[in-house]
């Protein structure tokens, strides 16, 4: 046996073109259908060989390779790794790479197995130690160790660490654990079961009831109930049908479509077909940001595998069931992300929105009945099969079940991926797993779900999040992106900033998204600039409220929702603006003055010395003053005053 | 600009020809003029007004659904452009955590605006809505390499390395 699916003997009689239905069984529980010993020590000694379980004694130096580490130097950490211990003599120890872990911000990430002892911040000159000292010797690189932000205390494990601790990864289980480049690592660990599950044991309608058991929702954004959509696609009338999945993540904040795609890209393939199996069609699309080469790449690789090991092609492990996937590389469009646009992308039109109804179930992909779902969905659809419906709707809220992948982002000690059970609080989420505010500065709000979505304050902090709960506090889930503000962010230039990037995103189809999104932009500008008058807050409203209503499709309907809640939670900021011509956040450039404090100023002149527009002035050792009327607000002083002696006020 | 005007007609064949085997592979296909855009800017670095033409007749499509389709989505250049491709994100996470001023450091190092390509074709310099790094932020992308946790200082050491 070469790998896990080549056959163990001449009594195995699976080929592709006569695929044997108990194939994945046999490999992982096998032999089935004859009882040699000699088969077994095979199959277990390769299985042996990809397993990762900690009760196993085979060690393994897994290395993330995720966009993020990947970015943060991981490819030469990978590289000296082998050398050093191909040079160290040492041959019990595997050398292999992961997908995302999603703890970026301590990227390079090197675990050692079985222990699971986690490097944070490993460099190429830090393989070296790691190999003599730990690999060697068995001691642990105790400098590498993470660090708790809040506690200091240092943590030896993975499982110890907060970031991972008040987690629940059902869909990010396998990122970080597994090599994503390798489908045999995907079997071993239980991939694939849902499948043969599906295939065994339930007929088309009885996959659709699960899946609306399960109570899951789309991830994508809306969260549409996932099993009804299914049930729309199964009973639309029609000869041809497509799954499609739509790995568009344009939400600017989120990452969690990438890094389940980078890390886990056949739990993907598995859901998508298990959702063919369910509508009835036989051919699959994946339409991927083409800003994702990685993405892409490895979901190539998985798709090439599973159709060499016979699980992706014609007739399906014996089922006599069909599917054929494809990957279509987006070009660029913000708006795609909408269902309806997406699919004229992939005929290769404008990505422009369509009217609906009729809606995709019934009129898709070249106006045959289509599937759409996000690829977080898809990715979920494995474990309801295996776990059943009921098992996964014991998880979450009453509404809204089963865990969600957040992106933590912004003034945020620990950024990253965290996949936790929905119901969850905002503080538990940003204070615990996120290790609180950068920089011991003080929690603002958090804009949570893009471009769509909206700004929570403190007081929103023990809100428990889920679809509703997050509507009726006046933002939405959206895809899952989080990023936290602390007290420097203006919340009128983040709405502003939003307002700029869904006015370009419009594709311009409808009035109200490409006017009127225009002319609130126009507004926030004025008011960031100094120019706000009486009157604007009211007519962002105005605006805002016809956008919504009128607007043709997801991007326009949800556009004002950043402006909306900045004003809800934070309409002092836009008054201050406007009335007192002033930013209490410091951050707008025409209504700041900078200004030194003359208690800290020690007269070092470096801020003098530094300025580009010589608007210091001031003797040495005597207080500086700073001329506001030369002044740019460039913010060089800043930067170089060693005494912290310069402030926005 | 280089020299454009001698040894060029010999690589324009060349690409050309290239086209040709695209037209090969996706003729007939549903929804082929995306991927044949996609592949006809690979060829040539940007989509010249000759290859649309071209790819309009043989996709047997009207030149203004070619140009339409080229025009909307931002990954299609109609220009030259540079050969490194230097793409600065100004996403949320960026922009909470200093991404305009890495924006205005490269434009400096550089010397051109968002979407401009400097004079000696070796840098195109654009501004993007994500790249989906955002736990590195600030982040650029020079060409497939992602770099992170920027600061304005790092900016020219960085583009020095493709020079």
């Amino acid at each position: 046996m070469e790998n896990l699916m080549s056959a163990c003997c001449s009594k195995c009689t699976h080929d592709q073109s006569d695929p044997c239905k108990d194939y994945l069984l046999c490999r992982t529980e096998g032999p089935i259908c004859h009882d040699s010993e000699e088969c077994r020590a095979k199959r277990q000694a390769l299985i042996d060989k990809v397993h990762l379980s900690a009760e196993k004694s085979n060690r393994r130096v897994l290395i993330c390779a995720g966009t993020g580490c990947v970015a943060s130097g991981s490819r030469d950490v990978q590289q000296v790794m082998l050398q050093a211990v191909k040079d160290a003599g040492i041959t019990d120890c595997e050398v292999s790479i992961t997908g995302c872990h999603g703890f970026c911000e301590q990227g390079p990430i090197v675990i050692v197995e079985p222990e699971g002892v986690f490097y944070g911040g490993v460099s190429a000159d830090d393989v070296e130690e790691i190999v003599e000292k730990h690999l060697k010797n068995g001691e642990l690189v105790e400098r590498l160790f993470f660090t708790e932000p809040n506690s200091g205390d240092k943590d030896k494990y993975y499982r110890d660490i907060m970031f991972y601790k008040k987690q629940e990864r059902m869909v990010l289980k396998n990122c970080g654990h597994i090599n994503p480049e390798k489908i045999d690592e995907y079997i071993v660990t239980g991939g694939y079961s849902g499948l043969i599950k599906t295939f065994t044991d339930f007929t088309s309608q009885k996959v659709v009831e699960e899946v609306k058991t399960s109570g899951l929702r789309g991830r994508g954004g809306g969260g549409f109930p996932t099993g009804l959509k299914w049930q729309f696609t199964a009973q639309a009338q029609g000869d041809v049908k497509y799954v499609v999945c739509n790995a568009d993540e344009g939400d600017p904040g989120a990452f969690m479509d990438r890094s389940i795609l980078e890390g886990n890209p056949h739990a993907v393939i598995e859901g998508m077909m298990i959702a063919g199996y369910a509508v009835g069609a036989t051919e699959g699309y994946v339409y991927v940001r083409a800003e994702y080469p990685l993405a892409i790449k490895r979901l190539e690789r998985a798709i090439a595998q599973a159709e060499e090991y016979g699980i992706l092609g014609g007739n399906v492990l014996g089922s006599g069931f069909s599917f054929k996937l494809k990957i279509k590389a987006g070009a660029g469009a913000f708006v795609c992300g909408e269902e309806t646009a997406l699919l004229n992308s992939i005929q290769g039109e404008r990505g422009m929105p369509r009217v609906r109804p009729p809606f995709p179930a019934n009129e898709g992909l070249w106006y045959k009945p289509t599937l759409l779902n996000n690829v977080e969905t898809y990715a979920n659809i494995p474990i309801i099969m295996e776990k059943g419906g009921d098992w996964y709707a014991s998880r979450g809220t009453e509404k809204s079940k089963g865990t969600k992948v957040f992106a933590l982002t912004g003034k945020i000690n620990n950024t990253g991926l965290a996949e936790v059970p929905m119901g969850i609080t905002l503080r538990e989420i940003i204070f615990d797993i996120g290790g609180g505010i950068k920089d011991g500065k003080k929690y603002k709000a958090v804009q949570i779900g893009g471009p769509s979505g909206g700004c929570l304050p403190e007081e929103q902090l023990d809100l428990p999040i889920d679809y509703d709960s997050l509507i009726s506090a006046g933002a939405m889930m959206g895809s899952g992106g989080l990023v936290v503000m602390d007290e420097t962010t203006c919340m009128v230039d983040l709405a502003r900033y939003f307002l700029t990037f869904t006015q370009n995103e419009s594709c311009g189809k409808c009035v109200p998204c490409r006017e009127g999104t225009k002319r609130m932009l126009e507004i926030l500008t004025r008011i960031t600039e100094g120019d706000g008058q009486e009157g604007d807050i009211e007519t962002l409203e105005r605006l805002a409220k016809s956008i919504k209503n009128t607007s043709l499709c997801g991007l326009g309907q949800t556009a004002p929702n950043p402006v909306l809640s900045t004003l809800r939670y934070f309409r002092n900021e836009y008054e201050a603006h406007i009335n007192k011509k002033w930013c209490p956040a410091g951050e707008c450039k025409a209504l700041t003055v900078l200004k030194i404090d003359p208690e800290k100023c020690n007269g070092c002149t470096r801020c003098a010395r530094n300025c580009p527009v010589e608007a210091i002035t001031g003797e040495v050792k005597q207080v500086h003053e700073i001329d506001p009327e030369i002044c740019t607000n460039c913010g060089t002083c800043i930067e170089n005053c060693r005494k912290e002696a310069i402030y926005k006020g | 600009m280089a020299c454009q005007c001698c040894n060029g007609s010999k690589d324009q064949s060349d690409k050309d020809k290239q086209l040709d085997a695209v037209f090969e592979k996706y003729r007939g296909m549903n929804g082929a003029l995306i991927p044949v855009l996609q592949a006809a800017q690979d060829v040539y670095g940007y989509l010249p007004k000759e290859a649309m033409e071209r790819i309009a007749r043989e996709l047997k499509l009207p030149f203004s659904k070619v140009f339409g389709v080229a025009t909307f989505y931002s990954q299609f250049h109609l220009d030259p452009r540079g050969e490194n491709i230097i793409r600065v994100c100004l996403g949320t996470a960026c922009h909470v955590r200093g991404g305009a001023g890495i924006f205005g450091k490269v434009k400096e190092v550089l010397g051109v605006e968002d979407g401009e390509t400097t004079e000696d074709l070796k840098f195109t310099l654009e501004s993007v809505a994500c790249i989906g790094a955002c736990g590195l932020a600030p982040v650029m992308m020079v060409n497939d390499d992602t770099h992170g946790r920027l600061t304005p200082d790092k900016i020219p050491e960085i583009i020095d390395k493709y020079k």
